[in-house]
């Protein structure tokens, strides 16, 4: 990225997740929005940029803005699916750069656990899954996810058994932290004895249904002096969409992080062995296999390897996921804001426990993948 | 009850379903095949796409058995979904029925037929062909 004018995240924070009866859509951001300023040290009067995402309203940043009283005259409600809050880093930061804002002000918040009629999340299928899906009785998103580990399995050989490391090591994660909603330690055999929902993918491969909301507060570098917390800048950023519909996927194993990643992190000029922490979108188990290899942290069909013997589990020697993700912490629906979330607290060196705390970690890469494995976006993430 | 109203450019799809025919597109200047039915050719953006009736053999590129159906299609579980290489080229999602089992790879044929509730419209199914 041009050193010209940079951007860094200031602020983060969630509202209650869970289950959260006692909040809306609405209240959720609202608190965690301020929340994030609170901790920056900025004034919700202070936020001339508003990004968020959902199908709570057909204009959502213009709902959220008046509910909380600003004017922002930058408004961003792109919807890309989980990963579009990685993609809303990468439009404040082009702005931020642009000279066009200064503060921005990025929201999610859902009540799909609490509300499922008005919870935030994508009601309508486009008219294509209607007409050449819906019809055949296909669960979405699991089938489609169900289908790319079915293919992926077939290619290389991989197993459910060396997937299901994924969600052990996210709840050992999980057991680091106290806001999770699924704590207690689970085995591979436990994975393997959870129900079949729709093969290969069993209960545990699946991410949590809970609510949520949660804030990042992203400032120009000329206000960082202003802010309370140390600035975790904005190294680089890509988008990528490969499809829609899972049938329309050209390569059932390859994401868009083959393609967001390498734009990513060319820009902000770090190579994989540099990263000191890694927060990839894990929707389903195999959701991270798939990213890991796309991204290129290690070979087409060499991800159930890498997993494997606690090497992404604390104190394993690639930190992934480090609050436990979707899988284990929280998914209200769309979980790409507590990627960015965690990466930013692990980067600001924030948390007392040495175990939850990624030693020294300066450099982090934030990843979302939405839809049926359609959008991705990568951002990196560093200390200085 | 399943039933597809189609968008404009589908109705050739669905009147050749309701006749027993798997019609797809075919684009007049690159010549590959196309589905769904598109306005505008995917892969030369060409918009002269004419319809011809496929043979309906396909090849299962992957598959998934749901075993918790949901909505009407909850007492269904458990059935198999396929992603299939249509012989003409371009692939599609449908549900595989008679026997559930199925493999990547297998082959399969086109099978126009109402599933479950009378009322429910004619759909493109597969069977999958054993030897």
């Amino acid at each position: 990225m041009s050193t010209s004018r940079r951007a860094a995240i200031v602020g983060v924070a969630e509202s209650d997740t869970g289950a959260t009866p006692h909040l809306s859509v609405m209240s959720q951001q609202a608190k965690a929005a301020k929340a994030a300023l609170d901790e920056a040290g900025l004034r919700m009067s202070d936020v001339d940029a508003l990004l968020t995402a959902g199908s709570w309203a057909w204009g959502p940043s213009v709902s959220l803005a008046e509910y909380l009283g600003i004017r922002p005259d930058y408004l961003d409600s792109t919807n890309i699916g989980g990963s579009s809050f990685e993609a809303h880093v990468g439009h404040a930061a082009a702005a931020i750069e642009a000279g066009l804002i200064d503060v921005a002000l990025i929201t999610y918040g859902s009540t799909q656990r609490s509300d499922p009629f008005n919870n935030g999340l994508v009601e309508a299928a486009d008219v294509m899954s209607r007409q050449f899906e819906e019809p055949y009785g296909v669960p979405l998103p699991i089938a489609a996810y169900a289908l790319a580990a079915n293919r992926y399995f077939h290619q290389y050989g991989v197993t459910s058994a060396q997937m299901a490391e994924v969600a052990v090591s996210a709840r050992q994660w999980a057991g680091l932290n106290p806001n999770a909603y699924n704590r207690e330690p689970i085995t591979v055999d436990d994975v393997l004895a959870s129900p079949m929902i729709c093969e290969p993918l069993r209960k545990l491969d699946c991410c949590l249904v809970t609510d949520g909301g949660g804030a990042v507060v992203i400032a120009a570098e000329d206000r960082w002096t202003d802010v309370a917390t140390h600035p975790i800048t904005v190294l680089g950023h890509g988008e990528a969409i490969t499809h829609s519909s899972i049938a329309n996927m050209p390569d059932f194993t390859v994401t868009g992080a083959a393609q967001s990643g390498p734009k990513a992190m060319m820009m902000a000029g770090v190579q994989h062995a540099d990263f000191d922490v890694v927060e990839v979108y894990d929707s389903f188990t195999i959701t991270v296999l798939l990213t890991l290899e796309s991204l290129g942290f290690c070979k087409p069909g060499e991800a159930g390897d890498f997993v494997a013997r606690g090497r992404i589990a604390p104190g394993g020697e690639f930190p992934l996921n480090t609050n436990g993700g979707g899988l284990s912490y929280t998914h209200p629906g769309m979980y790409g804001i507590f990627l960015l979330i965690e990466a930013t607290r692990q980067l600001r060196h924030d948390f007392a426990d040495p175990l939850r705390q990624v030693a020294g970690a300066e450099l982090a890469l934030v990843h979302g993948t939405g839809g049926m494995l359609s959008s991705a976006s990568t951002v990196i993430l560093g200390r200085s | 009850m399943v039933n597809v109203v189609p968008y404009p450019e589908a109705r050739p799809f669905w009147e050749g379903v309701a006749q027993g025919e798997l019609r797809l597109q075919r684009c007049q200047d690159c010549g590959r095949a196309v589905f769904y039915p598109r306005a505008l050719c995917p892969y030369c953006h060409g918009d002269r796409l004419g319809w011809f009736v496929a043979s309906g053999s396909g090849t299962v590129y992957s598959y998934t058995t749901v075993h918790r159906g949901f909505g009407e299609f909850a007492g269904q579980a458990p059935y198999s979904l396929a992603v299939i290489d249509l012989d003409e080229g371009p692939r599609m999602l449908s549900r595989i029925v008679g026997d559930v089992t199925v493999s990547i790879d297998a082959r399969v044929q086109v099978e126009i037929a109402r599933f479950g509730d009378h009322n429910s419209m004619a759909l493109p199914y597969f069977r999958v062909l054993r030897a």
